[in-house]
């Protein structure tokens, strides 16, 4: 592994395990609640507070956490108590955010090549700053999703009983919105903006082809994120190509194999079932016979 | 004297300004299991969601256990049973999984779950006969099993009253049988049920009140009412669909 002698690509592989690792833990829960794209609408918005962080001469890193922050808030607010027009208002969110922060990039003195790397990912110009910056957040949201899983599974699995349980649903439902976007702009440095989902939900995609639990879908699907990064990260150094890319190819090959595998080993199972299929038969579901 | 479990009083009830409940008061006191009947559209599951504050109550209270609803923190001390699970959510979830979020009420967001909380569990997985089932995704259930599980999460956090919206709707025999039982055990424990039905089935012997919810009042309060018409005819049986088609899905929100 010479490639790894060079302090950048070190960098860039540490960074990109933490992400991997951290952003299934926290997709699964989007994937639950059928949010599957909305961390792909806050990297929009994220966008926006990486042009306001440019041109203010400001971390756009920490500008961006602050408007995707803002962001999910304001969606979360929509999603809790918006009706018809929630539709509406998200997508007015997402491409005001990724319209303004073209803009803000434009004024500022940044180069395109700035925003390309956002807008696509840079690992392999991760800093020292950088990798500092997604190691504390990366360990706090995996050390908040680990710890608080009962209580984020039972709020995304049924909302109206988890009220009934006295649980703080507003402030877990918060929580998963900035959760959501730390981990956007965390994830913007190794993947960009415009692929940041992918990691969020392609593993747990993945993974739930082979799981039959919730647990044991985290588990896999923090497995398969820490695969993706690595290899990724190795595809990336070994053949030249562009790491963010790189990664989220790899993911998305593991999810074409185990959905490949999984489906010729149902058919299997169906076809050894069906030679034996002597049990009695059982009852209809869903029937109903009230006296 | 102990409060009452449940006292409704005087409570209007409506979805964006549009009444559903006028002036409805209901009173439940413990070891009582109260059946709230009434067609399609009567109210009749706003009213109890009403009382466990998923539908903001306009004018009129509602106290629970004797603190009004507004501040009542105790939710361990009340075990709800939806309808039915949600449209199933994108990620698989084993029956012990949901059954262990009945946990919560009771040992907060942060306690990890010991082992008091894993034999509750267990307790309830096979209070309603589902224990060989507790590792199987709860999607791969049917119906029956799926509104035991969602009963079973309910029982787990040892509540005193059982709130039940429509348990047995659209519930095979089998499923049925198991539920009242598990309910039977639940009443001989002490327990207090405020249940939701259109038609009461094998629940019948169980029920001690039936409340009768017509046209957003209530129209009786007492004795369970004899089933009237075609219903009534021993032979009957029940099969034209409930819950799919129910109109009261348009106004309850879901």
């Amino acid at each position: 592994m010479d490639l790894f002698q060079y302090d950048f690509m070190l960098r860039a592989l540490v960074g990109a395990l933490i992400i991997g690792l951290a952003a299934p833990a926290l997709g699964i829960y989007l994937v639950q609640r059928r949010l599957a794209l909305i961390g792909d609408g806050l990297g929009h918005v994220a966008l926006t507070g990486v042009g306001a962080g440019l041109l203010l001469n400001h971390s756009p890193v920490l500008v961006a956490v602050i408007a995707a922050t803002l962001g999910a808030v304001l969606i979360e607010l929509v999603r809790a108590y918006g009706r018809t027009s929630g539709d509406l208002a998200l997508a007015l969110l997402f491409y005001g955010g990724i319209a303004g922060g073209v803009t803000l990039v434009g004024l500022s003195d940044a180069s395109t090549g700035s925003l390309n790397a956002y807008l696509f990912g840079s690992l392999t110009t991760t800093s020292r700053t950088d990798l500092i910056t997604i190691g504390v957040l990366g360990v706090v949201l995996l050390v908040t999703m680990l710890v608080l899983r009962p209580a984020l599974f039972a709020v995304c699995h049924d909302e109206e009983y988890a009220r009934v349980s006295g649980l703080p649903v507003r402030a877990l439902n918060l929580l998963i919105a900035v959760g959501t976007a730390v981990t956007v702009t965390i994830a913007m440095r190794a993947v960009g903006v415009l692929l940041i989902s992918a990691l969020m939900v392609v593993p747990v995609a993945t993974a739930q082809q082979v799981t039959r639990g919730f647990r044991s879908t985290m588990t896999a699907a923090m497995a398969l994120g820490l695969f993706a990064a690595g290899t990724g990260v190795w595809v990336a150094a070994t053949a030249d190509t562009a790491p963010g890319a790189s990664v989220v190819l790899v993911a998305i090959g593991s999810f074409l194999l185990v959905a490949l595998a999984a489906a010729g080993l149902r058919a299997l199972r169906r076809r050894t079932r069906t030679d034996r299929a002597t049990s009695p038969a059982e009852p209809a579901e869903h029937e109903v016979l009230l006296r | 004297m102990t409060p009452p479990v449940i006292e409704i009083a005087h409570a209007t009830v409506g979805y964006d300004g549009r009444p559903v409940l006028r002036d409805v008061s209901l009173t439940v006191t413990a070891a009582e299991v109260v059946a709230v009947l009434g067609a399609n559209g009567s109210g009749k599951s706003t009213l109890v969601r009403a009382a466990l504050g998923l539908v903001p109550v306009g004018a009129g209270s509602v106290a629970l256990f004797g603190t009004p609803q507004r501040r009542f923190r105790q939710w361990h001390r009340i075990g709800y049973v939806p309808q039915r699970l949600g449209a199933g959510s994108g990620v698989p979830a084993t029956v012990r999984e949901v059954v262990a979020s009945g946990r919560l009420a009771r040992r907060g967001v942060l306690r990890p779950a010991g082992r008091a909380d894993r034999e509750a569990v267990a307790a309830a997985l096979d209070a309603v006969g589902l224990t060989d089932r507790a590792g199987d995704p709860v999607s791969t259930l049917s119906g029956g099993q799926q509104q035991r599980t969602l009963i079973a999460r309910a029982l787990a956090g040892g509540p005193e009253l059982l709130v039940l919206d429509e348990p047995t709707a659209g519930v095979d025999a089998a499923s049925q049988e198991a539920f009242s039982s598990a309910l039977r055990a639940f009443r001989d424990g002490g327990g207090t049920v405020l249940l939701v039905a259109h038609e009461l089935g094998p629940l019948r012997p169980l029920i001690s009140r039936a409340v009768v919810v017509h046209q957003g009042g209530i129209a009786h309060d007492g004795a369970v009412p004899e089933p009237a018409g075609h219903h009534a005819d021993p032979g009957h049986e029940h099969v034209h669909p409930h819950c799919d088609e129910e109109p009261a899905r348009l106004w309850t929100g879901i």
